[in-house]
């Protein structure tokens, strides 16, 4: 994947000196091993900044709302997907944007590798091919990609962009082989009591940070129900209804607009496995209404509009 | 103060469950991948080999939060509408395996909530009645930075005893009077010569490891206008999704909002931690926001902890180097480019 790196570098050095794009929004290397930072190149001279490797966890479709200028970005499969739901949804423009698209091969899960690594802080990170090596105080340990995907990507089925005006890369292969919906399937047979304790122990952990909210690119409401003052609809302390209201309804706000890109899953401060709140409706939507978000600029989304072939067994 | 006392690891450890007769203990034990303090309570596993916990020790001193008042809300009840204090747990905790930076940390929220013009109730009886037995770090975190920040790794302002991890065994020595009462009552062998100086070897070896420094002299020198003018606050702020990750997870931040909730005929007055990461932060009731784009939420935050704080107590900076913001921010904003920054 960091074949990628000069490739971006070289197209934004062109789209910026040429004029094409007011500002360029990549990733750039964060300063802890295993954290890369969104980031935002106005000068041609600054692109060297710019590098793509299986860190790129963030989405940077979260960076595109409402901005005016003309912005070049580099988008995967899942960056992509929103990057639609963005345009379709009305807080960008498609021809504001110049997408340089990344055949993606999977980011990796920073949690697994310091569990690897005995939680123990790295001081460094360098990756090659299908394998990466970590480094901290007296150790060294080279590992297999593949066995530390992020859960997501372990199961992604898009992992080429659907949108884009050049690709950096040929497509990769898809991966329709996997079920992204084996775990929602062992709790859909669980009785109601046990889906409850279920929830209740995702949340359990919970400091109302709101860093799942505000990673996620679908959230991008102007004043969040959790922050409406006037009336307040939620309280504000770390009492447990409090807290599964914020997220079943967050969760609710992403019905049939989740890409499962896992930003909320990445950033959460205590680890909370935040895609288990959406899964279940991203297979609703998949099997009731055989629709995954942000695939295609032709269609309006899921709840813009009706079929008559839709799902309607719940009206009674 | 005293002298320093060895004991054996399960000795001590032995101690510590003792204690729970005269204390509310708390201590590290991990919970999935990572430590929290939990109230050491029979089924809860003391774990004194870690980094440090994900979440800072505040919430023991400052809980997230907290019942200030309450009153019934029906006319027929004794007492309606009239807000009584409600009742809180004052009594001695003991805080074991603190790291020295989370120690400092209180020092710093100190200066604000105790001092000759405010005195905070719950806060200063709650850090009064805490004991706090620290741990030295002998291997300091990649992205901590208390000997730039604070006391060391071994810094010993705000502890009451500080804990030596020599291998098998642990040095505990006295550094208040408080913490000196402690150990007089436990059984153990006095520290000798040589354990004394595998102990200092220890803390000169960890302090070599640390190579953040800077000089605090160009945030004391700067204007505030200058600092808050500076044009990099977009950049800085550029990746910031305005979670509240940096300033929960911070042993220093302290800035809390106070809201009524009201639950059939009863209201609550609850004391919660805010962020000046969030929306609400500042929200007047005018509509009117002081800070309501993204980069002067960011700016508010350094510029608290690096300027505004530095000019009003003239005691460092609002940071006890104990680097989880730098650890767990999800986007990588490190506060030690920015302290970089406003000192360039």
């Amino acid at each position: 994947m960091i074949r990628y790196t000069e490739k971006i570098r070289e197209r934004a050095r062109e789209l910026l000196g040429q004029g094409k794009v007011d500002v360029f929004i990549g990733y750039k290397k964060g300063t802890v091993p295993l954290m890369n930072q969104p980031v935002m190149i106005k000068r041609a001279e600054d692109v060297d900044q710019l590098l793509w490797d299986s860190n790129c966890c963030l989405n940077l479709a979260n960076y595109l709302t409402k901005r005016t200028e003309k912005i070049g970005i580099v988008a995967n499969g899942c960056n992509s997907r929103n990057i639609v739901i963005h345009i379709l949804e009305n807080q960008i423009k498609r021809d504001q944007l110049y997408i340089l698209g990344i055949p993606c091969e999977g980011t990796i899960d920073h949690r697994a590798v310091l569990r690897a690594a005995d939680n123990q802080e790295l001081l460094g990170y360098s990756e090659d091919g299908k394998e990466f090596t970590i480094r901290g105080a007296g150790f060294e340990k080279t590992l297999k990609k593949e066995e530390f995907l992020r859960t997501n990507c372990k199961t992604c089925q898009h992992r080429n962009p659907v949108i884009y005006d050049e690709l950096l890369g040929d497509p990769v292969p898809e991966n329709t082989e996997v079920d992204p919906f084996s775990d929602v399937k062992g709790l859909e047979t669980q009785p109601p009591e046990k889906k409850w304790s279920f929830f209740q122990n995702l949340i359990s952990k919970c400091i109302r940070c709101y860093a799942c909210r505000n990673a996620c690119p679908l959230c991008y409401c102007p004043t969040c129900f959790v922050d409406e003052s006037k009336p307040q609809w939620v309280g504000k302390s770390i009492d447990p209804i409090d807290t599964m209201t914020f997220h079943i309804l967050r969760a609710y706000h992403c019905a049939g607009r989740c890409t499962d890109c896992g930003a909320c899953e990445r950033v959460c401060p205590v680890a909370i496995p935040m895609r288990q709140f959406t899964k279940k409706l991203n297979k609703d939507a998949k099997e009731l209404f055989d629709w995954e978000a942000g695939l295609t600029l032709e269609t309006r989304p899921l709840f813009d509009f009706y079929k008559t072939s839709d799902y309607n067994e719940f009206i009674y | 103060m005293g002298t320093s006392k060895v004991l054996k690891k399960d000795e001590w450890l032995k101690v510590i469950e003792d204690l729970r007769k005269g204390y509310k203990v708390f201590v590290p034990t991990k919970e999935g991948d990572f430590h929290f303090f939990r109230e050491y309570k029979d089924g809860i596993r003391p774990d004194l080999n870690f980094s440090n916990t994900r979440l800072s020790p505040k919430g023991l001193i400052y809980p997230q939060s907290e019942r200030m008042f309450e009153c019934p809300l029906s006319k027929d009840q004794e007492g309606a509408f009239i807000l009584k204090e409600s009742p809180k747990d004052f009594g001695p905790q003991l805080v074991v395996g603190i790291r020295p930076c989370d120690a400092y940390g209180f020092l710093i929220v100190k200066r604000n909530f105790d001092n000759p013009q405010y005195r905070d109730p719950w806060w200063v009886r709650r850090y009064e009645s805490t004991t706090f037995v620290g741990l030295g770090c002998n291997e300091p975190c990649p992205t901590c930075f208390c000997n730039a920040a604070a006391g060391g790794p071994f810094g010993e302002e705000g502890l009451d005893l500080l804990m030596w991890d020599l291998g098998d065994e642990y040095l505990i020595k006295p550094i208040t009077e408080k913490g000196s009462n402690l150990l007089a009552k436990v059984e153990g062998k006095e520290a000798q010569d040589g354990e004394i100086k595998e102990a200092e070897s220890l803390k000169k070896e960890s302090q070599k490891k640390m190579d953040f420094s800077f000089d605090i002299t160009p945030l004391k020198n700067k204007a505030q206008l200058e600092l808050f003018n500076e044009p990099y606050w977009e950049d800085v702020a550029f990746s910031c999704i305005n979670c509240g990750t940096c300033t929960y997870l911070c042993p220093t931040c302290w800035c809390f909002d106070i809201q009524d909730e009201v639950y059939k005929n009863h209201c609550d007055r609850i004391r919660n931690w805010d962020s000046c990461m969030f929306p609400l932060f500042t929200l007047h009731g005018s509509g009117h926001n002081p800070r309501e784009k993204k980069f002067q939420r960011v700016r508010q935050r350094f510029m608290h902890k690096l300027k505004y704080y530095v000019d009003k107590y003239g005691n460092g900076i609002q940071c006890s180097g104990c680097g989880r913001c730098v650890r767990y921010c999800p986007v990588n904003i490190d506060i030690r480019n920015v302290i970089g920054l406003m000192c360039g």
